[in-house]
C-alpha cells in the first residue's frame, strides 16, 4: 500500500524479500490477438528499453507488428512455461480475459477465463521462474451491479451478492485465482487493472453495439449511471503498470459518471425505453431474435448502473487522456465519419512467411535496418529528418507531428489540394504512415474528380 | 511491506448465497488523501456525477417545492445559521410521512433562509433504485442511496451537506397515534459516518410533518401483492391513486436546527462505546426539543 503512495520511492531495487522490481525488459503478451493484446505490443515495441516482446495467442494476430515475436501457443501451461523460461520473461501481461458474452459461447468463455488463467497463471508460478511482474486484465463486471451497490466503488470493495450471469462468475473467480498466485508468489509483482466499459472508434464491445443503433436502448423508467473508459486510455493505463511498479488492484475509468440518457443526448439520439421493468430478460431475447445483442451481465448495468472510484490509480501518478463524457463526444464523431471512411482503411492479414522474412532475412534492408541505422546513429538521423521536414512547407495541420493516424485521417477531407500534396510529402519524409498517405490520395483524387 | 501487498490483492470472497440482504459493507480506511483526486467539474453536463440534475431539480424546485413551502407549509425555520457554511456537515433529522415532505423542505429551508444557501445531499433507501420511474427520478433530485461509503465520499472527499434519517422507514411508517415519538436509532451507523469523516453531526427537528401526512393505518396483504415497502392509508390514499401520496394537508411547518457537534480526533468511530452514546445523546436532544416545539405551538394548522 505504501508502494503506491509515492511510486518513486520503489523504482529502483527492493529490499530482500519484497518483491525485487528490475523495469521490465522481457516481455510476454497474452492474448497477442485481441484487440487489446494487439494494441499493447504495439505500444511496448516502440520503447527501446524493451528488448523484446512475445505474444502468445491460439489465433492470428490481428494487428501489424513490427518486432513483436508471435507464438502460437493457447493456454497450455507446459508449452507456456517453456516459452517463458527459454525467453527469460520478466514481465507476463495477461490481455485474454473475455468480458462481453456476446463475442464468445459462454463454454469458450469459461474455458478461457477461468481455465486459461490458470494456466496462465502456472505458467508464470513457482520455483525456478523469471518472471517478476505479472499483469492481469480484469474488468468492473466484478463488482456486478446491484441495487445497495454504492455510488462509488473502490478497489477493495467486493459485490454485494454472488455473481448471477456466466461472465461475472467466470470473472470473479479468475481474480480470485490471480489473488491466490498473489498470494503463493511473494516475490512476483502482482497489478490487476479492473476496467470499466471501454469506448472508442475501434473497439467493438456489445455497448458500442448498443449505442450505434438509431435509439439508445434502456429500461423503461431506469436511468442507470455509466463510467466509460476510452481505448487510449486502456492502453495506457496497461503500459503505465508495465513502467512503473504498482502492486495492487486498481479500477481504470475515465473521470465523470453519465446517465444513459444523457449519453444518448450527446450522440444525438433519442432514447428508447423500450425494454419493460419487470421482464426484461425475456425481452432480450426477443431482442436477440431481432438481431440486438444484450447480454445478461448487461442488463444490470441497464438498470442499476455502476460507478467506479478511480483515484487510486490518479494516485500512482496515471493521467487519464479522456473524461466518460469525452469519450462518448469522440465516439459519436466516429459514428459521422465512420460512414466516409470505410473504405480508407485496409484490414491486415497476418501472413506467417512474410513476417518471418521482415524480421529474419539478411536481405532485409527497409524497416529494421532503417531503425538500427537511426538507433546507432541517433543524432544524425534526428538532425537529417529535422531538416527534410523545414524543406518541406509546413503541414496546414496544427501540430501534426504529434497527431496520430487516426486523428489525422478526418481532417484531411478539409484541405485544400496545393495543402494536401505538401502534407503527402511531409508526412512521406516524416513518418511515412500507411493510413495517412491512402487518405491523402483519396481525397486527392476526389479534389481533382471535382474539380473536372 | 510483502505482506501488506499481498494483503492487498487478498479479497474476502465471502459472498452470501441466495437474496438475502448482506451487511453493507464498510469503507476500509485509506491510507492516503486521495481528494486531490477528485474528478474535475466539467461545464458542459449538467449531471453532477451522483445523477443530480440541476435543470430537473430546478424545475422542481420553482414549483412544487416552493409552493409547498412558502403557502401550503408556510415554513419557519429556525436555527438555520447552525448549518457550517462550508465542509461536510451531517443532518440528522426525525422523519415522517408516507412519502415523506420533511427532506425537501429541509433543504429548501436551507437554500432560502442560509447566508451561504448549500445544495443538500438526502439519503435514501436502497428501495428506491429498485422502482421504475423512482429509480429515474430520486438521484436527480439530489437523492443518494444511504450506503456507507456514499456518505462517507459526501462528507469527507466532497466535504457537502448530507441529511439522514436514522429512523429510516421505521419513522415514516409510524402511525398517526405515534407522532412525535422518535423512533429506535438504527444502529449509530450515522455516527460513525460522522465520526470517520470528522464532520459535526447537525441535529434537526421538524414539526409539522406528521399532521401533513399521517397513516391511520396499514394494509399488510396489499403490501405483500404491490411488493412496495409498506402500504398505508392516509387521507387521501390509496382512494385517490398515487398521486394522493402528494395530497399533504396545510399543517403548519417548523423546522429547528440544533447545535451542531463537532468530532475532531480521528479514529473516534472505532469506539463502539462512544458511538452508542452520540447516538442515544442526538435522539434525545431532538425528541426533546420536539415536545418543546409540539407544546408550545398553538395550533396545527398555523403555528
Amino acid at each position: 500500500m505504501e508502494a503506491t503512495a509515492a511510486p518513486e520511492r520503489r523504482s529502483g531495487p527492493g529490499p530482500a524479500g519484497a518483491p525485487d522490481a528490475p523495469p521490465s525488459r522481457r516481455i510476454l503478451v497474452t492474448g497477442l490477438s485481441t484487440y487489446w493484446g494487439g494494441l499493447l505490443a504495439q505500444r511496448l515495441e516502440r520503447d527501446p528499453s524493451i528488448e523484446c516482446v512475445i505474444g502468445v495467442d491460439s489465433r492470428d494476430p490481428t494487428r501489424e507488428l513490427e518486432r513483436t515475436e508471435f507464438v502460437r501457443v493457447g493456454t497450455q501451461h507446459a508449452l507456456l512455461r517453456r516459452v517463458v523460461i527459454a525467453a527469460e520473461i520478466d514481465t507476463v501481461i495477461d490481455t485474454r480475459l473475455t468480458v462481453d458474452s456476446t463475442t464468445v459461447a459462454s463454454r469458450a468463455a469459461h474455458e478461457n477465463n477461468v481455465m486459461g488463467t490458470m494456466n496462465v497463471l502456472a505458467a508464470c508460478g513457482g520455483s525456478g521462474s523469471t518472471v517478476r511482474k505479472f499483469v492481469f486484465k480484469s474488468s468492473a463486471h466484478y463488482y456486478g451491479s446491484a441495487q445497495d451497490d454504492p455510488a462509488f466503488f473502490t478497489e477493495e470493495m467486493t459485490r454485494p451478492y454472488a455473481p448471477g450471469t456466466p461472465i461475472e462468475r467466470d470473472i470473479v473467480e479468475a481474480e480470485a485465482s490471480v489473488a491466490d498466485f498473489a498470494e503463493k508468489n511473494p516475490r512476483t509483482l502482482v497489478t490487476l487493472l479492473r476496467f470499466a466499459n471501454v469506448l472508442g472508434p475501434d473497439v467493438r464491445t456489445s455497448h458500442t453495439k448498443l449505442l450505434a443503433l438509431p435509439a439508445v436502448p434502456m429500461i423503461l423508467g431506469f436511468d442507470p449511471r455509466y463510467q466509460f473508459v476510452h481505448e487510449d486510455d486502456v492502453v495506457n493505463a496497461l503500459a503505465h503498470v508495465v513502467e512503473h511498479q504498482q502492486p495492487g488492484i486498481f479500477n481504470v475509468a475515465g473521470d465523470g459518471v453519465l446517465t444513459l440518457s444523457e449519453v444518448a443526448g450527446m450522440l444525438g439520439k433519442s432514447y428508447a425505453p423500450a425494454l419493460p421493468p419487470w421482464g426484461t430478460g425475456v425481452a432480450a431475447a426477443v431482442a436477440r431474435r431481432l438481431g440486438v445483442h444484450i447480454p445478461p451481465e448487461m442488463l444490470g448495468q441497464l438498470r442499476f448502473g455502476r460507478g467506479l472510484d478511480n483515484r487510486k490509480l490518479k494516485a500512482t501518478g496515471f493521467r487519464y487522456r479522456y473524461t466518460s463524457r469525452e469519450s462518448v463526444l469522440k465516439l459519436s464523431e466516429h459514428f459521422r465519419l465512420h460512414p466516409i471512411l470505410r473504405a480508407v482503411e485496409e484490414p491486415y492479414h497476418y501472413e506467417r512467411e512474410v513476417e518471418e522474412f521482415l524480421r529474419w532475412s539478411p536481405n532485409v534492408r527497409d524497416a529494421a535496418g532503417r531503425r538500427e541505422e537511426r538507433e546507432d546513429s541517433g543524432q544524425p538521423a534526428e538532425l537529417e529528418r529535422r531538416g527534410a521536414g523545414e524543406r518541406t512547407p509546413a503541414p496546414a495541420i496544427e501540430g501534426y507531428d504529434d497527431l496520430n493516424a487516426s486523428e489525422i485521417v478526418p481532417m484531411v477531407a478539409a484541405l485544400e489540394p496545393a495543402q494536401l500534396s505538401a502534407l503527402r510529402e511531409h508526412e512521406r519524409r516524416s513518418q511515412d504512415r500507411r493510413t495517412v498517405l491512402a487518405a491523402i490520395d483519396k481525397a486527392l483524387a476526389r479534389a481533382e474528380n471535382g474539380a473536372s | 511491506m510483502a505482506d501488506e501487498q499481498r494483503s492487498s490483492l487478498r479479497v474476502d470472497e465471502v459472498l452470501p448465497e441466495g437474496g438475502s440482504a448482506p451487511p453493507a459493507p464498510v469503507p476500509a480506511r485509506r491510507d492516503e488523501d486521495l481528494r486531490e483526486h477528485l474528478p474535475g467539474v466539467e461545464p458542459e453536463r449538467r449531471l453532477s456525477d451522483w445523477g443530480r440534475s440541476e435543470r430537473i431539480e430546478g424545475l422542481f424546485d420553482r414549483t412544487l417545492y416552493d409552493f409547498f413551502y412558502n403557502y401550503w407549509f408556510r415554513c419557519e425555520v429556525e436555527g438555520v445559521e447552525n448549518v457550517p457554511a462550508s465542509g461536510g456537515a451531517l443532518l440528522v433529522s426525525n422523519h415522517s410521512g408516507a412519502l415523506p415532505p420533511d427532506a425537501p423542505m429541509i433543504a429548501k429551508g436551507i437554500r432560502e433562509e442560509h447566508a451561504h444557501p448549500r445544495q443538500l445531499h438526502i439519503t435514501v433507501e436502497h428501495f428506491f433504485k429498485g422502482y421504475p420511474g423512482f429509480s429515474m427520478l430520486v438521484p436527480k433530485l439530489g437523492c443518494v442511496a444511504a450506503h456507507p461509503a456514499n456518505v462517507q465520499r459526501l462528507l469527507y472527499d466532497e466535504g457537502e451537506l448530507v441529511l439522514v434519517f436514522p429512523e429510516g422507514r421505521k419513522g415514516s411508517e409510524k402511525l398517526y397515534k405515534n407522532r412525535y415519538k422518535l423512533r429506535r436509532f438504527g444502529r449509530g451507523g450515522f455516527v460513525e459516518a460522522a465520526m470517520r469523516a470528522q464532520a459535526p453531526i447537525v441535529p434537526v427537528c421538524v414539526v409539522g410533518a406528521e399532521e401533513a401526512a399521517p397513516i391511520f393505518a396499514h394494509v399488510g396483504a396489499l403490501k405483500r401483492l404491490t411488493g412496495l415497502i409498506y402500504f398505508p392509508i392516509t387521507p387521501t390514499f390509496p382512494h385517490f391513486g398515487v398521486l394522493g401520496m402528494l395530497g399533504y394537508l396545510p399543517a403548519k411547518f417548523k423546522v429547528r436546527f440544533l447545535e451542531p457537534i463537532y468530532f475532531d480526533s480521528e479514529g473516534l468511530h472505532e469506539d463502539k462505546s462512544l458511538v452508542q452514546s452520540v447516538a442515544h445523546e442526538v435522539r434525545a436532544r431532538i425528541q426533546e426539543n420536539l415536545f418543546e416545539m409540539v407544546q408550545t405551538r398553538k395550533s396545527v394548522w398555523f403555528g
